[in-house]
């Protein structure tokens, strides 16, 4: 029953930080990156940060270049504590 | 106990500020100049005779009751239509008064039934009182002659006497005990803004009819109930009343359906409700409702409603009955398993904006003090999450700017994406009577609403937009007020940061973001644009209305970001008439917002990771709160799909059927181990639920919730919970369940707690609240009674800020597969998901969702008005029956979502708004063709429904 539009939560992920990259975009420049690690600190959860930075660890990750820059100032979740 | 009573002052209150002073009956009184002889006597406490005044609408003078005499003028003038004058000396009560006022009685009286002690009105009844109060002993004239009252005079068939219409679910209209008073065509017109009713015909043969000689449920008549509060006889009168009888006590309450919150009397017999009746002295509402608040309460004694807590190991198996403590007990060893299984953060929970303030701060608390983390959400994540988001980021308060009363001094009303006659219906009567008396207005959406034509109002201007390019047409919008030169610099320099707005107005000129440059994206006229943001700009107090249509899309923030740009530029904040106002769907989003239901962010949207913040919960609740922002839902839902989220609390809320792809929150709901519902119905999620907890009504429990206007109304238990709790009751023992020391035995006591650490509420209390009846946040020690308008001189975050705003197409783009755009709304006598109004009366309207489509596009697929279409989208498919019409453009349909059946999300898509989630529900790219009935997955799902809906009945010996 599976249908085109169920992603994988990986796939969403790339997709959610290009669309915020893509609306920093338009920002000034000096802005920007700073403007997309921003917004991933404060509304993504850890398990979603570190998602992200796996994605990052892969070539061809299919993320915004301004994500990558971003990436140094995304905090690395620590471990999670149980 | 007692019925709150209200006075009746004859004629609305003047707004003058000039005073003057008059002598009525020896006593002196000043009132403001423009009052009538009749306010001003009821001031003084004199009560004129009246049958055709009363103070929800103007005075017409007809009913020659209210006669009084001046000293000085001859005659004897109405005093409902009579103003006051300086130096005034007036009687209200002379012999020759008293003989007309007898002589007019006794006419009506001969034309009137006499079976007073029968009738519904006994005891409430204008007529009967003021025969009462002229001293009318007895009538002279017969009914041999002309009249309305029998069926049958002389053996004859009377043509003047006609049936009762009885066809309006909630009222009856008997004609034969009308005395053709005009207050219900008064109210319809100057109140409802409706005009479903006249006065046909003339003379003695005049009567009130609805529409063109049609019964009331046929005609235009949208069932607010105004007509019927304003008659003073029987002739309108509630059909519960008709089969309980008048109550004896009632308390004021807020109606718990939209974001207008309208105060309501919820007058009483025992815990027996009798009627809903709007409250003067309600600031949202001012003395009117819709049919939602006012009749559609049914729900809460309807019989599907689950009054037994209800458990089951497996979803595939029937629900089981069980005790309360058993349910606590089973939730508590499930939640605490699972984290113990898969780690603290692998639960959560959900609030509800149907629930109070004092119910969603306890779910969240239970959250970040029971559970431990911050896996916290709620459903205005799927409506004004974006809202929260940019009006924080440029003004600093995730809140609308106004009270509702500030509409009353606008000039220019622009109304984006939102249809208020149907969704926010109270506060679109104020705003239709605001723009019959001359303020202008523009529309800004894909489809024609009620609001762009209907009687006495015409749309200045409307921009019928394509979907999803809200960003462009408003971005175009602010190019237009910056390159003409429009915008108000001085209030910029003063309170914006001036640099900023360069930046931004260099940004919106370029000439890409020209009227021109846009159209052959949004279709909207270059020229029509261009005139509206001259109106806008130049056209004195301008008010921005907005709704789910501005949201619900790709880019819901950067729309809000740019609504609050064209705001300050044009410098419309921080007086009354004017500001941004976002129209809240379910009753306490806000409120809900509020109380720290987002994952990141604690009670006052401090964030979780400000330490100071943190250190107050911690401190008081004797916890270590993380740092770092939980899950939102649609983030709960693919952790649940990856295996790392296991269990859920949510409360009144119905996710599989208000979030999007349903087919994606079915299946994160089926990977959860202990999904635990808190509701009144056994809703759509509940199919997936494994642990069933009853929920009460708002008739049910103390509390507060706040609207769109940041108003924290009471919420006032009128009858004991039929499930044996009140929500909060419930949260709180499974809080205890789960070890937590919690005592409160009031909500008041959580509100209190709410006040103590959440500094925008630092003054609110239920004594102040009993004392003021409402107040608006912030309220603390800089403002004790509240804010009714925020950022008067100065913005919450200091400058206001100005941001770029690009357009970005949706990534839900039409093509072959999928050539036609579909929006999504809502409709006057339907609520959210319908779970409530669905089992009203309210269904006579409203008895499934259609899709509407232009007669173009219909054409080209063969179908025809009423014929079953398929519609599908790359997520999914759907039937329903067409609805041909042109007020969606070609290219575009549109339907409601009110019915499970319908299952309009399956076909929405997974896209969401770049900066909170709120998913995309305005623009779904689709196909519609012809189609014999119900969809595979319609048909899977009702099977699926009905065997998860099975309750085992347990044996007598259990
Ligand atoms: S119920 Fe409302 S809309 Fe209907 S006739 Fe009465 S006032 Fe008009
Ligand atoms: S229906 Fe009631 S309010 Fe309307 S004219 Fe008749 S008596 Fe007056
Ligand atoms: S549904 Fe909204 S407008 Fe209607 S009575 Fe309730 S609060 Fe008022
Ligand atoms: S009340 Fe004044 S004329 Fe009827």
């Amino acid at each position: 029953m599976d249908s085109e539009s169920h992603k994988t939560t990986a796939e969403k992920l790339v997709y959610m930080a290009n669309q915020i990259a893509t609306f920093f975009h338009s920002q000034p420049m000096d802005e920007a990156a700073a403007g997309v690690a921003e917004h991933i600190n404060h509304f993504w959860e850890p398990r979603m940060r570190q998602q992200l930075f796996d994605i990052l660890d892969q070539q061809n990750n299919g993320l915004d270049p301004l994500v990558l820059e971003a990436a140094k100032q995304i905090r690395k979740p620590g471990t999670v504590s149980v | 106990m007692s019925l709150v009573n209200e006075i009746d002052y004859g004629t609305p209150a003047s707004l003058s500020g000039k005073m003057v002073t008059l002598t009525i009956d020896g006593n002196e009184v000043t009132v403001p100049e423009g009052t009538s002889l009749m306010r001003a006597a009821m001031e003084a406490g004199i009560q004129v005779p009246k049958l055709c005044a009363t103070d929800m609408v103007d005075a017409f003078g007809s009913c020659r009751l209210c006669l009084i005499e001046i000293e000085g003028r001859n005659g004897t003038p109405a005093s409902c239509t009579t103003p006051a004058m300086e130096g005034l000396v007036v009687h209200t009560q002379t012999k020759r008064l008293k003989d007309i006022r007898k002589g007019v009685m006794e006419l009506y009286i001969s034309d009137h039934p006499l079976d007073c002690l029968t009738c519904a009105a006994n005891g409430d009844c204008e007529l009967q009182d003021m025969a009462g109060a002229v001293g009318l002993r007895d009538v002279r004239y017969g009914y041999e002659g002309d009249n309305h009252v029998f069926a049958k005079s002389d053996g004859h068939a009377n043509d003047r006497w006609m049936p009762k219409d009885e066809s309006n679910p909630y009222f009856t209209y008997d004609p034969a005990k009308c005395i053709v008073c005009s207050r219900c065509v008064r109210a319809c017109e100057e109140v409802q803004g409706t005009f479903a009713l006249t006065i046909e015909g003339r003379g003695f043969s005049s009567r009130v009819s609805s529409g063109m000689h049609e019964n009331f449920l046929d005609s235009e008549c949208v069932s607010c109930g105004a007509c019927v509060q304003a008659c003073p006889t029987a002739t309108l009168t509630e059909k519960s009343v008709i089969q309980i009888g008048q109550p004896e006590h009632s308390k004021i309450t807020t109606c718990a359906y939209c974001g207008v919150g309208c105060s309501f009397k919820a007058e009483m017999r025992g815990e027996e409700l009798v009627r809903m009746v709007p409250y003067k002295d309600g600031k949202a509402n001012r003395g009117h409702s819709c049919v939602k608040g006012r009749f559609a309460y049914g729900y809460s004694t309807h019989k599907d409603r689950i009054l037994n807590p209800m458990i089951r190991e497996k979803i595939t198996d029937p629900w089981r009955e069980v005790s309360w403590d058993e349910a606590y007990k089973y939730v508590a060893n499930e939640f605490r398993r699972i984290q113990y299984q898969y780690g603290r953060n692998s639960i959560g929970g959900i609030t509800s904006s149907r629930c109070t303030n004092e119910e969603t701060f306890l779910v969240q608390k239970l959250v970040r003090a029971g559970f431990g983390n911050n896996n916290v959400d709620t459903c205005a994540r799927v409506c004004h999450s974006p809202t929260g988001y940019g009006l924080k980021t440029t003004f600093g308060t995730s809140a609308g700017t106004q009270d509702f009363d500030s509409v009353e001094h606008s000039d220019v009303v622009m109304v984006i994406g939102a249809n208020p006659t149907d969704g926010h219906p109270v506060f679109a009567s104020r705003l239709k009577k605001r723009l019959r008396k001359g303020a202008k207005l523009i529309v800004v959406d894909p489809r024609r609403i009620d609001l762009v034509r209907s009687p006495h109002i015409s749309a200045a201007q409307h921009l019928q937009l394509r979907p999803g390019t809200n960003v462009a047409v408003v971005t175009s919008l602010a190019h237009v007020i910056v390159t003409e030169g429009l915008f108000d610099e001085k209030f910029i320099r003063e309170r914006c940061d001036w640099d900023e707005f360069q930046d931004w107005a260099a940004f919106v000129s370029s000439p890409e973001h020209s009227p021109e440059a846009i159209e052959g994206l949004t279709g909207v006229n270059p020229q029509t644009l261009r005139e509206a943001a001259r109106l806008f700009a130049t056209g004195g107090n301008g008010a921005i209305y907005y709704g789910l249509g501005v949201t619900e899309h790709s880019q819901g923030s950067t729309t809000v970001m740019a609504i609050a740009n064209l705001a300050m530029a044009t410098g419309n904040i921080g007086r009354k008439g004017v500001g941004v106002n976002p129209l809240r769907g379910q009753n306490n989003v806000q409120g809900s917002c509020d109380m720290g239901s987002f994952p990141h962010e604690l009670p006052g949207y401090r964030h979780v990771s400000d330490e100071s913040t943190r250190d107050i919960f911690d401190r008081l609740w004797g916890v270590k709160i993380q740092d770092e922002p939980g899950l939102r839902i649609p983030n709960m839902l693919d952790a649940a799909v990856d295996g790392t989220f296991k269990g859920i609390y949510i409360q009144g809320e119905d996710i599989l059927q208000s979030d999007p792809d349903t087919k994606h929150v079915a299946a994160g709901l089926q990977a959860m181990e202990c999904v635990v519902v808190h509701d009144l119905f056994l809703n759509e999620t509940a199919n997936y639920a494994h642990v069933f907890l009853p929920g009460s009504t708002f008739l049910e429990k103390d509390g507060t919730f706040t609207n769109a206007e940041r108003r924290i109304n009471r919420v006032r238990k009128v009858m004991s919970p039929l499930n044996g709790y009140a929500d909060w009751e419930v949260t709180q023992n499974l809080a205890k369940a789960m070890g937590l020391n919690w005592n409160y035995t009031h909500p008041s006591q959580i509100m209190d707690e709410i006040a103590l650490t959440t500094p925008s509420f630092a003054g609110v209390s239920y004594d102040l609240l009993e004392k003021e009846g409402s107040v608006q946040w912030p309220c603390n020690e800089k403002a004790p009674l509240g804010t009714p308008i925020m950022h008067i001189n100065g913005f919450a975050r200091g400058k206001g800020k100005f941001i770029r705003t690009e357009y970005v197409a949706t990534d839900e783009r039409t093509g072959p597969r999928f050539p036609l755009l579909l929006t999504t709304g809502r409709i006057l006598s339907q609520y959210n998901v319908g779970a409530q109004t669905r089992r009203t009366d309210n269904v006579m309207w409203h008895e499934e969702d259609r899709l509407e489509i232009h007669a173009h596009d219909a054409e080209n697929r063969g179908i025809r008005d009423g014929d079953w279409v398929k519609i599908s989208s790359r997520s999914g498919e759907t039937t329903l029956r067409a609805l041909i019409t042109d007020r969606v453009s070609p290219g575009v349909v549109y339907t409601t979502f009110h019915h499970p059946t319908t299952q309009a999300n399956v076909i929405t898509t997974d896209f969401s708004d770049w900066a909170t989630n709120c998913p995309e529900y305005k623009v779904t790219a689709v196909q519609v063709g012809a189609s014999n009935g119900p969809s595979d997955w319609q048909v899977q799902y009702d099977e699926q429904a009905r065997q998860s809906r099975r309750i085992k009945i347990l044996d007598a010996a259990e």
